[in-house]
């Protein structure tokens, strides 16, 4: 870990067992499968993995926040400090959401709503949490949007989404999230629908911010790239479980689960004359039937007996880091 | 916002012409009246008295220069079966119809926009039931049949109030609710589908990650943002009503314009059709425009990109 106080190791967010499903007529959709991660304070955790591994849910759950009455939060525990969110009564998790965690969605196209002034929108939480009202909320509205680097933030306070560019929009989302200094952000591919300059000033904005107030923050994507920039560590995701929890030092290095080595088999590298891009083989699982044992064996290269008809146990491999394989076990 | 709504009220007038234009066309199209008046007497004098009192004798666009000149001094000219000017008829029969359609709106509204925002966000329970069997009634049930039920069952058998007739405000319950009753079944739909639209939308749910009461959420982001949809159609409906219902007006014997317009229709007294179906058109016109400053006002996006 980077970060050199003492304070840097204590826990914010431990995820334990945690099992979202989807209940539908064709069967019961397994979304989050049993995860547990744990977040420390100012420490930046990925997760990554393909479309539909679990990562949108796992957030949603977080903030108990899963579309009902499709979904439900099944079982497993979310410590927030010294506190069970899955156990608060509502008014108690309304305390959580928007004061000590906030979320940024994927598209900042949707997530501002069209009819209000941007103005009001970052302020409803300065308003409803800090219990700032008038001038001294403004004067907070401004300072945010100042600190996420929105250009004249006096005459943009009383604009409407639709006058923002997408990277100015999801700035505005961020600053919505940060306006009272949550200890959590949690962070759902914000950079997925922007392109690539002002996903990389984007990056760099929340890193910064991220130092100066020692949030921790989740960041989902399924970008390896992004991951190496944004996190200290990285939990791997497949079919609504974490497969692989390491630093992210290591695991460019020394990939232990052969998901893992295949995502990263699969970024494209600069000055490596490949003739083709690798591909994973097959496709994710449907969640509503995932295969026996380890859910990755189809796919997998490696793949024995034993893979096919038991879930591989937690192996640590040093520090922190752990993996879910037969490989590994052996 | 003052340039938006320049233009709109300009579209309006040239609206407005339109429909005068085209109100004067059809009316010349559908047969002489002088000829229908005076068939009977078979006097060829008669007939050519009646021409030169309605102005038929002159060439048509004599006629229809002389027709613009009087629309817009507000001369909508004279029943061609009595001596009654148009205006007058309209005068008479104007503010029953409009103060029904009122009332049909506002009932509809009252009851169908909780009903409708109610139903989704407690979708499959017992409210959300309810809400379809209402629009489903609303759009079965035939609107003289249910005013005579109602008549039958609150006015004949109850004896609440009077079984028809304009009176007091308990009159408009009956034909009010009637008429009410089939617009609520369509905005209840709207309304639920459009409010399911918004509560599946991220906006919706970033104000609950920004830890707003549910009450909240429902009613400045959701609410706002699904109604934009139930208010065009609400005002169409509204627009429809103002035309009168000869049904409703019939059954209740309300003296409303829907019967005159009828009556002037198949009586061929072109001065009255041509005089309310400007009026209703003007109606549909200015409604419109309502709807357009509404917007304005409600979503930002529209006064920008005109």
């Amino acid at each position: 870990m980077d970060r050199a106080s003492g304070k840097a190791d204590s826990t914010l967010l431990r995820v334990e067992g945690l099992k979202t499903y989807f209940f539908q007529r064709s069967g019961v959709l397994k979304a989050v499968d049993g995860v547990s991660f744990t977040v420390k304070a100012g420490e930046v955790v990925g997760l990554v993995g393909e479309s539909g591994s679990g990562k949108s849910m796992t957030c949603l759950s977080l903030m108990r926040l899963v579309p009902r009455p499709a979904a439900r939060i099944v079982e497993g525990e979310v410590w927030f400090d010294d506190r069970n969110l899955l156990e608060l009564d509502e008014s108690e998790m309304r305390e959580y959401r928007g004061r000590r965690m906030a979320m940024i969605m994927q598209d900042p196209q949707t997530s501002l709503n069209p009819v209000f002034m941007i103005g009001d929108q970052v302020a409803e939480p300065v308003k409803l949490h800090l219990k700032e009202r008038g001038r001294q909320a403004i004067e907070r509205v401004l300072e945010t949007l100042y600190a996420v680097r929105i250009p004249s933030p006096e005459t943009r306070l009383k604009q409407y989404p639709h006058q923002f560019s997408g990277g100015m929009r999801q700035r505005v989302v961020a600053a919505m999230g940060l306006s009272t200094s949550p200890e959590l952000l949690i962070a759902d591919e914000p950079t997925t629908s922007l392109d690539v300059t002002i996903q990389a000033q984007f990056l760099s904005l929340i890193r910064e911010l991220q130092r100066e107030h020692r949030t921790s923050v989740i960041w989902v994507t399924h970008d390896l790239g992004i991951v190496a920039q944004m996190c200290d560590r990285v939990n791997v995701m497949y079919a609504g479980r974490i497969v692989e929890s390491s630093a992210v030092r290591r695991i460019y290095k020394d990939p232990q689960h052969p998901y893992t080595q295949a995502l990263l088999d699969s970024v494209p590298v600069i000055g490596n004359r490949r003739p083709r891009l690798y591909q994973i083989d097959g496709q994710p699982p449907d969640l509503r039937s995932i295969p026996s044992g380890c859910p990755f064996w189809p796919r997998c290269p490696s793949a024995m007996d034993i893979c096919k008809e038991q879930y591989p146990p937690q192996t640590a491999t040093g520090g922190d880091d752990f993996v879910h394989c037969w490989l590994a076990e052996q | 916002m003052a340039g938006y709504l320049a233009g709109r009220v300009f579209q309006a007038i040239l609206a407005l012409w339109f429909i005068a234009t085209l109100v004067f066309a059809l009316s010349r199209a559908a047969g002489d009246p002088a000829e229908l008046f005076t068939a009977n007497l078979a006097a060829p004098e008669a007939e050519e008295m009646m021409r030169e009192r309605l102005g038929l004798d002159q060439p048509l666009y004599r006629q229809y220069v002389i027709y613009m000149g009087q629309l817009l001094q507000g001369d909508l000219g004279t029943s061609a079966r009595s001596n009654v000017t148009v205006a007058q008829i309209l005068r008479e029969r104007m503010p029953a119809t409009f103060s029904l359609a009122l009332s049909a709106i506002a009932i509809a509204i009252i009851f169908s926009i909780p009903l409708g925002v109610l139903s989704a966000i407690y979708r499959d329970s017992p409210i959300d039931w309810i809400a379809k069997v209402v629009a489903f009634l609303g759009q079965s049930m035939p609107s003289f049949w249910l005013g005579l039920m109602l008549i039958l069952l609150f006015a004949v058998i109850l004896g609440w109030v009077s079984p028809a007739g304009k009176g007091g405000i308990s009159s408009y319950l009956l034909p009010g609710f009637t008429l009410g009753w089939a617009a609520m079944a369509g905005i209840v739909r709207l309304m639920r589908s459009s409010m399911l639209d918004v509560l599946d939308s991220d906006y919706v749910t970033m104000a609950r990650a920004k830890g707003l009461p549910e009450i909240m959420v429902m009613s400045k982001h959701a609410l706002r943002n699904a109604l934009i949809p139930v208010i065009t159609y609400a005002s169409l409906i509204f627009g429809a009503f103002m035309n009168g219902s000869v049904v409703i007006e019939s059954v209740f014997a309300w003296p409303g314009i829907g019967r005159v317009a009828l009556n002037s229709v198949l009586g061929r007294d072109f001065p009255v059709v041509q005089g309310v179906v400007i009026v209703f058109g003007a109606f549909f016109i200015i409604i419109n425009l309502i709807v357009d400053i509404l917007y304005a006002v409600i979503d930002p996006r529209i006064k920008y990109s005109r």
